[in-house]
């Protein structure tokens, strides 16, 4: 019996009727696979091909009704070959379940758009663009939503620094604000916490004596 | 004449000094039908006492700029009423984080408001970037878009501290002497 069954006890009563993971999983059988996941969440991954069908498969089938996409946002995993996931939240009102679709895509793929599906998703993908430089197609109006005017780069990727390129001031004899290239006066500090001068002493103390004695270990693996 | 000239920044209490003024002036007006008085003075006295701030929230600090304009600490006691045009203002209060994006549009404003014109910094994020100050978005204090008088620190500074730093800078107009410099 999962955490679902317990929310909704009419479906474990009448046993003719499937549950509505099982729905959602049936439904999504071809084109999306469930992932594990904690208190039985609805977790999908799918292709960038067939993105947008399981989107409209979702909004459209009566037994789930995802009629509304609460977000939809990206993460950036500069490790992995494809570098970025899409995620969109889904949520059924009738039924009050959500569903988060995964889609991990590479730099330089296009998106299409969920706009079509959900015109929610306008803002969203806007944001997303702006913040990692994903581009959709089809959408009505991409462009960034949030930096300044003229940005460039794209903040939310790993490799943006985060004090970014240029800083503004007022120009005085030019009479308007200007920007120029970053200058810190002090340099982002990075705390280290192994430092015998910053430290956490107990830290430092613990990590002085497991190098000496790693070195002492060393010496009599030499000397034997 | 015998009265000792008093200072125009501190009240005379009632008493006897404060009578001998007022006859010694009521004297004046009788004999010669006019006074002197510093006009520095006059005008420092009326420009601090109807100090009008622009509304210019930003963040949270917004919050605690309505609260000493609220009924409790009552802005309006020392004249201070918030205007909602540059035009019509004398002090801008840059309440929270400014950020690369709005930066012009607070200088714009800035140079819609007529002179003399103070601009009070309120809150970490408006001094010097605060907690922001290594972002990619933010300015690293509002004094590198504006000329700033007063600095009110604290995350956000109470209701109380922002009306400290409001009553320094009528100490700082006072002090200020109108027709002798500019």
């Amino acid at each position: 019996m999962t955490t679902a069954d317990t929310i909704h006890p009419e479906m474990t009563t009448n046993n003719t009727e499937p549950s509505f993971e099982a729905l959602a999983t049936q439904l999504l059988a071809n084109s999306a696979e469930r992932v594990p996941s904690l208190k039985g969440q609805l977790v999908y991954r799918c292709e960038l091909s067939k993105l947008i069908s399981v989107l409209k498969l979702l909004n459209s089938n009566e037994n789930l009704e995802f009629s509304q996409l609460s977000d939809l946002t990206a993460v950036d995993y500069p490790g992995r070959i494809q570098r970025f996931e899409l995620v969109y939240q889904l949520l059924s009102i009738t039924h009050n379940r959500r569903i988060r679709i995964i889609c991990a895509i590479d730099e330089g793929q296009i998106v299409p758009s969920a706009t079509g599906v959900y015109k929610s998703a306008e803002w969203p993908e806007r944001e997303v663009w702006d913040m990692y430089g994903l581009f959709f197609s089809d959408h009505p109006d991409l462009r960034r939503l949030l930096t300044d005017y003229g940005f460039e780069g794209h903040p939310l990727r790993k490799d943006f620094p985060l004090t970014g390129y240029v800083e503004v001031r007022y120009d005085d004899i030019e009479r308007r604000v200007a920007y120029q290239p970053v200058q810190l006066t002090q340099e982002y500090r990075d705390f280290d916490f192994l430092s015998p001068w910053e430290g956490d002493q107990e830290l430092v103390h613990s990590s002085l004596n497991a190098e000496a004695e790693n070195k002492e270990n060393a010496k009599k693996d030499g000397g034997s | 004449m015998g009265v000792i000239p008093p200072r125009m920044d501190v009240p005379i209490p009632p008493g006897e000094t404060q009578d001998k003024i007022l006859n010694a002036v009521t004297d004046e007006i009788t004999n010669k039908g006019f006074v002197i008085a510093s006009a520095d003075k006059l005008f420092n006295w009326a420009r601090s006492g109807s100090l009008w701030p622009m509304t210019f929230g930003l963040a949270c600090c917004a919050v605690e700029m309505m609260h000493s304009a609220a009924s409790r600490y009552d802005m309006d006691r020392y004249g201070m009423l918030f205007r909602p045009s540059p035009r019509q203002s004398d002090v801008m209060i840059v309440a929270g984080t400014l950020t690369n994006k709005m930066a012009p549009a607070l200088r714009r404003v800035y140079d819609q408001m007529p002179e003399p014109r103070w601009v009070l910094s309120m809150g970490s994020c408006a001094n010097g970037g605060g907690y922001y100050h290594y972002s990619y978005a933010v300015v690293r204090g509002c004094d590198r878009i504006v000329p700033v008088d007063v600095y009110v620190p604290g995350c956000p500074p109470t209701a109380e501290a922002l009306i400290y730093g409001l009553l320094q800078l009528q100490k700082k107009i006072k002090r200020t002497e109108t027709i002798a410099r500019r």
